[in-house]
């Protein structure tokens, strides 16, 4: 296969309908426009795009084998650990802030967003680009643990425990895992066959989908910028700097564990965004002294732009240069 | 028509806290309350319906006396650290041993 220049890769992204819709989404904010969404129809996109990745994903499940798909588990558990740390500390390098904060930021950069990997599936497969469906199980896998980690990091500094319960329940009856979980075993069950049947709504249309979805996201985090002048220029070279990093952990794990360069650019894209749908609620209830201001601004005002600009084409380019440098491909 | 004073207690908090508050709400002996989607602007920022899910309001009619515990459970685990804002208000009601 021929290496693609990453400024190819870059525009081919930055030209597709659905980043430029979020680019539409920050200009809207930027001249003041009242363009919302309104909040009944982001829930119910919302809750299409997880469903729709979700049977997507099973129907690609049901044709892998056990033998295929464990190790690139193991591998997802383990960065599911290894980022969150990795964020607790290298947070305190650029931003000095206390353990609950930094905590937090682990909680959200642990974790993992849908639509970054959504709009990075998008952008592979328009590319002609092969990626392996059990993808959508690993961003399952991924949700969770960076959470759990984040939390207890954040716990050992903070008086009186945490709400462990009441958070795990948030995060493991909320919607995302209710309905990737749900989604991957509708796919697994029905198959090709039933897939075929619901294919024109949820495959079809899927892609434009995200286009609005993305243009209303462009709008909340456009929102989300002037809190980034507010909180420093450590945060901003955090948002950035270590996505970066752990983008290029994801991509090394995923081409160990034997994902094709498409597949290993996704776990790439999965470790380096972070969460804004899961984690605030339950780092909001867990860790009342951490700033939203802070967790959310980075999450949403920082790494998940950055992400969908320049990410997902460096986290392909990485994964096809560095797959070429060890002959996998 | 019998008419009973009873007092109205007012919450918009963050919608994230809906369930613990309903759980706190509950174990207080409130018996009945409205919880409606909000979205507004107070001292700790603007807040809409965004990504955070926005507010709540929940109303719950009650005697003064646990009106008066309610603000106070508010006061000890919620307005330090949530954007949560409590007022009471008085009403007149028929039947008043719903209330």
């Amino acid at each position: 296969m021929e290496t693609t220049s990453v400024v190819e890769l870059a525009i081919a992204n930055l030209l597709s309908p659905p980043v430029l819709a979020f680019a539409l989404g920050l200009l809207a904010v930027a001249v003041k426009s009242d363009l919302r969404l309104p909040e009944p129809v982001y829930q119910a996109i919302s809750i299409y795009l997880l469903l729709g990745i979700g049977i997507k994903g099973g129907v690609a499940l049901r044709d892998s084998s056990l033998q295929e798909i464990w190790l690139p588990i193991a591998v997802t558990l383990l960065l599911g650990v290894l980022i969150p740390l990795g964020a607790y500390v290298i947070s305190w390098w650029f931003t000095r802030l206390d353990a609950i904060n930094r905590g937090a930021l682990a909680a959200h950069y642990g974790s993992t967003s849908l639509v970054t990997f959504t709009a990075a599936l998008v952008f592979i497969e328009s590319s002609g680009q092969f990626a392996e469906g059990y993808l959508v199980t690993l961003l399952a896998i991924l949700e969770v643990p960076g959470i759990i980690v984040g939390l207890l990091l954040a716990s050992r500094a903070r008086k009186g425990g945490i709400a462990w319960g009441e958070s795990l329940q948030e995060v493991l009856s909320g919607k995302s895992i209710v309905l990737l979980v749900g989604g991957l075993a509708i796919g697994v069950a029905s198959g090709s066959a039933g897939f075929a049947s619901i294919e024109p709504f949820f495959g079809g249309l899927f892609t434009g989908v995200l286009t609005l979805f993305l243009l209303e996201l462009g709008i909340v985090a456009g929102r989300r910028l002037p809190d980034v002048k507010r909180t420093g220029w450590g945060l901003v070279a955090f948002g950035t700097l270590f996505p970066l990093l752990a983008g290029f952990a994801g991509v090394a794990g995923g081409l160990f564990a034997g994902l094709s360069v498409g597949g290993a650019a996704l776990l790439g894209v999965l470790s380096a965004s972070s969460s804004y749908i899961a984690a605030p609620t339950a780092v909001r209830l867990a860790l009342p002294e951490a700033s939203p201001g802070i967790y959310l601004t980075a999450s949403l005002g920082i790494t998940f732009p950055f992400n969908l600009i320049a990410g997902i084409p460096l986290y392909y380019w990485y994964a096809e240069t560095l797959g070429g440098l060890i002959g996998w491909n | 028509m019998e008419l009973t004073s009873r007092t109205v207690v007012t919450i918009v908090a963050e919608s994230a806290l809906e369930s613990r508050l309903v759980a706190d709400l509950s174990a207080a002996g409130v018996p009945g309350y409205t919880v409606t989607p909000a979205h507004g602007a107070g001292v700790r920022g603007q807040r809409e319906g965004d990504i955070q899910g926005g507010n709540i309001r929940i109303e719950t009619v009650l005697p003064h006396d646990t009106a008066l515990g309610i603000l106070a459970m508010l006061q000890d685990k919620y307005f330090s650290h949530y954007a949560c804002v409590a007022w009471l208000s008085q009403a007149s009601v028929v039947r008043g041993e719903h209330f």
